[in-house]
C-alpha cells in the first residue's frame, strides 16, 4: 500500500464538505456497500441512546455505593459492562479519582480518542486543535478558559489517550449532597466533569 | 520524525471555545452521516483501526490543517476504500459501474448496527513478549519519535514525550502494537503501560513543579534508564 499518493483518491470528491459526505453514501449505496437505514441506526444510536448520562450513571453509583467505587477503581471494564456500558471505543476502561491533592483531566493529541459507551460522540472542543496542543502543556490556562481554578496544593495529572485504553475521570461528590439518592446525584454529574475540564453542579 | 496529526504541546492555536453541555451531538446533519459511512465501510472488513487513523494522518499537511475534523474523516475514507480496491477512481469520479460488487454480503445491516457497536474491537491479546518494568520503574522514550518498522509510518508516541523520562504507573497488559498493524504487518501484541512523566520533564516553563502527564506506551516504545 503506498504511503504518501500525492494524488489523493478523496481529490476527485466535490471539495465542499457535505456533498463529498454525500456523493460517497450515494456511490457506497448504489454498490450495495452501506444501508443507509444502518446509518440512521447509528446516528440514532450516538444522538439518542448513548451519552453521558450513561457515565453519570457511572459516578453516581461510585458516590453511592463504596464497594463499587473500588471495584470501579481497581478494575473498570467488567464492572461498567456489567451496568451496560461496553463497546465500541470503550473497550479497556480506566477510571481515574479526583481528590483534594490531585485533579485528573483527559485529553488526546494524537486523534480524538474518547469513552464512547459512557460519554458518546466528543464535543467540538475536544477534538479542536487548541485542546489537543495544550492541554498536556498548560493544562491550568486550560481549565481557566472552563471556568475552572484549583487550589494550589492541587496537582494536574493529564492523561493523554495515546493507545486503546479509554479513561473516564471520577469528579469528587459535591458538599451538601449528603442522603441524595443515585437518580438526584446522576442529575449534578456534567460530561465536562468526566472529562476533567469541570466540576459537578451545585447540588440545589 | 512523525507527522501533522502530532501536535500535543503546540504553541498558536488561540483558546478553546467550549461549546455547552447541550449543545447537539452533531453540529451539522453531514457530521453525523461522515461518522456513520466511516463507521459502516469499516464493518467491510478491509482495514483496521490502526490502518484508519494512519489514512487521517496521511492527509497532507496542507490538508489536514485546512480540513474541519469529520472532512478529515470522509477524506481518508476516500482514499482507503480506493488504495484497498474498495472503489476505484472512477467510482469516485461518479462514473463507476452499478454491477453487483464483491464485498455487498458484507454490509451492515440495520439490524446489526446495535448488536456491532455494542461488540467493540478490543485491541488485548495474548504475548509471549516478556514484561520487562515494574511498577514504579524508571524509563526513558526513544528518541526520535517514529516507527521503527515503516519509514514515516503509524506510530503513537507522540514527539513531546519522545526521550523523556517517567515512571511506569500502571500495566495494561499485553496490547496490538499500532506501529505493525497500520502496515499489514500483524498484531504483534506486547506489553503496554501508562507511563507518568513530571510536567518539567516535558515542558521548559511547567505551570506546577507537582503536575504530571501520563502517555500509555508500548514496551518497545521505552527504554530503561
Amino acid at each position: 500500500m503506498p504511503h504518501d499518493d500525492h494524488d489523493h483518491p478523496h481529490a476527485l470528491l466535490p471539495p465542499e464538505p457535505a456533498l463529498r459526505v454525500k456523493a460517497l453514501e450515494t456511490i457506497l449505496t448504489r454498490k450495495g456497500l452501506i444501508d443507509p437505514a444502518a446509518l440512521d441506526e447509528i446516528i440514532d444510536t450516538y444522538q439518542n441512546k448513548i451519552g453521558p448520562q450513561n457515565g453519570a450513571r457511572v459516578v453516581a453509583k461510585a458516590w453511592s455505593d463504596p464497594a463499587f467505587k473500588a471495584a470501579l477503581l481497581e478494575d473498570a471494564t467488567p464492572v461498567v459492562a456489567d451496568l451496560g456500558y461496553y463497546g465500541r471505543q470503550g473497550e479497556h476502561m480506566v477510571v481515574v479519582e479526583n481528590t483534594p491533592a490531585q485533579h485528573n483531566m483527559v485529553v488526546c493529541t494524537l486523534c480524538s480518542c474518547y469513552p464512547w459507551p459512557l460519554l458518546g460522540i466528543p464535543p467540538g472542543w475536544y477534538k479542536s486543535d487548541a485542546y489537543r496542543a495544550r492541554a498536556v502543556r498548560e493544562p491550568r490556562k486550560v481549565l481557566a478558559e472552563f471556568g475552572v481554578t484549583l487550589p494550589e496544593g492541587t496537582s494536574v495529572r493529564v492523561w493523554d489517550s495515546t493507545a486503546e485504553i479509554r479513561y473516564l475521570v471520577l469528579p469528587m461528590r459535591p458538599e451538601g449532597t449528603d442522603g441524595m439518592s443515585e437518580d438526584e446525584l446522576a442529575s449534578l454529574v456534567t460530561r465536562d466533569s468526566m472529562i476533567g475540564t469541570g466540576f459537578p453542579r451545585v447540588a440545589s | 520524525m512523525t507527522r501533522v496529526h502530532d501536535m500535543g504541546g503546540r504553541f498558536g492555536d488561540g483558546p478553546i471555545n467550549p461549546e455547552a453541555e447541550d449543545a447537539p451531538v452533531f453540529a451539522e446533519d453531514w457530521h453525523a452521516r461522515a461518522l456513520a459511512v466511516t463507521l459502516a465501510s469499516g464493518f467491510l472488513g478491509q482495514w483496521n483501526i490502526d490502518v484508519s487513523r494512519h489514512a487521517r494522518e496521511r492527509l497532507s499537511p496542507k490538508d489536514y490543517t485546512r480540513f474541519s475534523y469529520y472532512e478529515k474523516w470522509i477524506s481518508g475514507l476516500a482514499d482507503l476504500l480506493v488504495e484497498n480496491g474498495v472503489l476505484t477512481h472512477e467510482d469516485l469520479r461518479g462514473g463507476g459501474n452499478d454491477e453487483p460488487h464483491p464485498l455487498a454480503e458484507k454490509m451492515l445491516k440495520a439490524e446489526a448496527v446495535s448488536a456491532a457497536l455494542a461488540k467493540g474491537g478490543p485491541a488485548d491479546r495474548p504475548s509471549n513478549v516478556a514484561v520487562r518494568y515494574s511498577i514504579g520503574k524508571e524509563v526513558v522514550t526513544t528518541r526520535p519519535a517514529a516507527n521503527r518498522l515503516v519509514d514515516g509510518g503509524h506510530t503513537r508516541l507522540p514527539i513531546y514525550a519522545s526521550g523523556a523520562k517517567g515512571r511506569i504507573l500502571r500495566l495494561h497488559g499485553t496490547h496490538v502494537l499500532p506501529d505493525s498493524n497500520a502496515h499489514g504487518l500483524g498484531e504483534a501484541p506486547e506489553p503496554i503501560y501508562a507511563v507518568a512523566f513530571p510536567a518539567s520533564e516535558l515542558w521548559v516553563s511547567p505551570e506546577h513543579p507537582d503536575d504530571e502527564v501520563v502517555l500509555d506506551l508500548w514496551q518497545s516504545y521505552l527504554e530503561p534508564t
